[in-house]
């Protein structure tokens, strides 16, 4: 037999000693400090603009320092800082609210995406339906979402699901679209059974889709679940929003939005360490 | 080198007789007929190892996937030791019997190449998945694919991953190992590594190849018949039987009985090659 035998396979780590060695590479390289200096920059345009200048179209505006003094502080002005309980309340409510919808999004959108592809005569049903619904806007639901259900919890739920629901969708339904007919080939000639080319094909092969889906649709969760809570909500982080704007308290309204956007980069981070948990295939692919 | 876990019962009932008859294949999208197979007849022996050259476009991959089971044909029949796989009536189904090796190449990437060498066997449920890995991992000793069980087929180099797909093909003991153009994207180096690994596993097992290809010196190196086809419409031109004693290694490309061969499959295919590019003019 002619062949070279490698003793050593390349890269066998463990996934914890990959990260370390990932984040070691990345502190090391310039990217960390450059990313820190852009935000300081935009805080620092955003303390020129209000505080420092006072430009006419920021001058109602208010600026880092009166936003995060009182962010800050124990004893805040409007009664929001990280000294008050309320502040964690309305972030607990959003981010339940959220949390739910999304999951409900994801354990109907999946399944359905899946099947979407795999049978012809399901997707001929259903793909004018979705394409129809998916590109109403979530603000023309509000008064169908207020009349059907009873109570503002439950539409503000529905509504933040419908904006995760058809990205979750149609991500799915793309994803096992994308995947080569060869593999389909292959597995019917090893022998696979329709239902195990479902288990073994089409769910791991569609996988990259579906996380990239869950990323884009946790994005819509954040921006449906706002606009449902401004209009009908009674606590979380959208109502703050447009209740500190009604009472002229406009530093809240900088905290709740920062906040926002903190924990909607955080729910998508948490959405890509599953996936690469997962996907153990595309993580080493990159390696 | 020992007996392979996953050899037939050493060739005493010799499988993978392919009798191809009269074939004949019309593609018709939209209402253009095109006829991709004429009238083609191939008698493939047991054990055959069977080259099909051809200019490219000419059909030889609708003759493997008629036969793989991936389509129907439109006349003909197509049998495999004597049982009829397909005919016009009949559409052909895929079976672990007759295994494709891909032009691209169809290892799961989401499965380690454990997992995919062990698949066909697990799928089908003719071994627990305990043996088949077991009998996976001493049959990838034999082939010198030590080592990369449990790596993912992109963490290992092209010229590995055929060898794996081989071998997945052959867990399953099948009756014909088809294989469309699988070292077409392959540097000239790494084409011999598997070249030489393709015919140990020719001469271990005897199992029936169909081999397409358009590179004349694969064929004569690797095929015991190369059967020349023409250009679209497809059929048999000629077939020269390649009389170079097995096992056949590298310094048989040197042998005067290669350079006769050689020389006899150039003109052959150099006619066919000239046809179908004045084809392709006219078409444009």
């Amino acid at each position: 037999m002619s062949s070279e035998t490698p003793d050593n396979p390349g890269i066998q780590l463990s996934s914890g000693a990959r990260t370390w060695m990932r984040m070691k590479h990345w502190l090391g390289s310039p990217s960390p400090y450059l990313n820190l200096l852009g935000l300081c920059g935009f805080v620092a345009v955003w303390y020129a603009a209000t505080e420092i200048f006072n430009l006419p179209l920021f001058n109602k505006l208010p600026g880092p320092k009166a936003t995060f003094t009182e962010w800050l502080s124990p004893d805040p002005l409007y009664g929001i800082s990280f000294y008050t309980k309320e502040y964690y309340q309305h972030i607990g409510i959003s981010t339940w609210r959220v949390f739910q919808a999304f999951m409900l999004a994801t354990a109907l959108g999946v399944p359905i995406g899946l099947f979407m592809g795999w049978k012809k005569t399901f997707k001929d049903y259903t793909f004018p339906l979705l394409e129809v619904l998916r590109p109403i806007p979530m603000l023309a639901w509000v008064p169908l979402s207020i009349l059907m259900w009873p109570g503002r919890e439950a539409s503000i739920i529905f509504l933040t699901f419908l904006g995760s629901f058809f990205a979750t969708v149609l991500n799915t339904l793309l994803g096992v679209e994308s995947i080569d007919e060869a593999y389909f080939r292959a597995a019917a000639s090893l022998g696979a059974s329709d239902k195990q080319i479902f288990y073994k094909v089409i769910v791991p092969g569609s996988l990259p889709f579906v996380f990239t889906g869950l990323q884009i649709s946790m994005g819509y969760a954040w921006f449906s679940l706002v606009a449902g809570e401004m209009l009908a909500g009674e606590f979380g982080l959208g109502y703050l929003i447009w209740n500190s704007y009604t009472l002229v308290q406009y530093p809240v309204i900088i905290i709740a939005m920062i906040t926002l956007g903190v924990i909607g980069s955080l729910s998508s981070l948490i959405i890509r360490l599953v996936g690469d948990k997962l996907m153990q295939w595309k993580v080493r692919e990159a390696a | 080198m020992s007996a392979a876990p996953f050899e037939s019962d050493g060739g005493k009932t010799p499988r993978g007789a392919i009798s191809i008859r009269a074939v004949s294949k019309v593609y018709d999208p939209e209402g253009a007929r095109v006829l991709a197979v004429d009238d083609c007849s191939m008698e493939i022996e047991a054990g055959e190892f069977c080259v099909i050259v051809g200019p490219s476009g000419c059909g030889k991959t609708t003759l493997l996937n008629a036969i793989a089971g991936f389509h129907g044909i439109s006349a003909g029949e197509i049998h495999l030791d004597g049982e009829l796989l397909c005919d016009s009536a009949r559409m052909p189904k895929p079976g672990s019997d007759r295994i494709v090796v891909f032009q691209n190449g169809a290892l799961f990437p989401w499965f380690t190449v454990l997992e995919n060498i062990t698949f066909g066997p697990v799928m089908q449920g003719v071994a627990s998945k305990k043996d088949a890995e077991e009998k996976a991992l001493i049959m990838m000793g034999q082939m010198g694919l030590k080592g990369i069980a449990h790596n993912y087929p992109s963490e290992i180099s092209s010229g590995m991953r055929r060898r794996v797909e081989i071998a997945r093909a052959m867990m399953n003991d099948p009756r014909v190992l088809l294989l469309d153009e699988p070292f077409r994207a392959m540097d000239a180096l790494t084409k011999t590594v598997v070249h030489q690994f393709l015919l140990d596993v020719y001469d271990r097992n005897k199992t029936t190849v169909f081999f397409i290809t358009h590179d004349l010196d694969e064929a004569i190196f690797l095929g015991s018949k190369v059967y020349i086809m023409t250009t679209r419409p497809a059929t048999i031109k000629k077939v020269l039987s390649v009389d170079i004693p097995r096992p056949r290694d590298f310094r048989v490309l040197a042998s005067p009985a290669y350079q006769r061969l050689r020389s006899e499959c150039i003109s052959a295919v150099h006619e066919e090659a000239v046809k179908a590019f004045k084809a392709g003019e006219r078409e444009m």
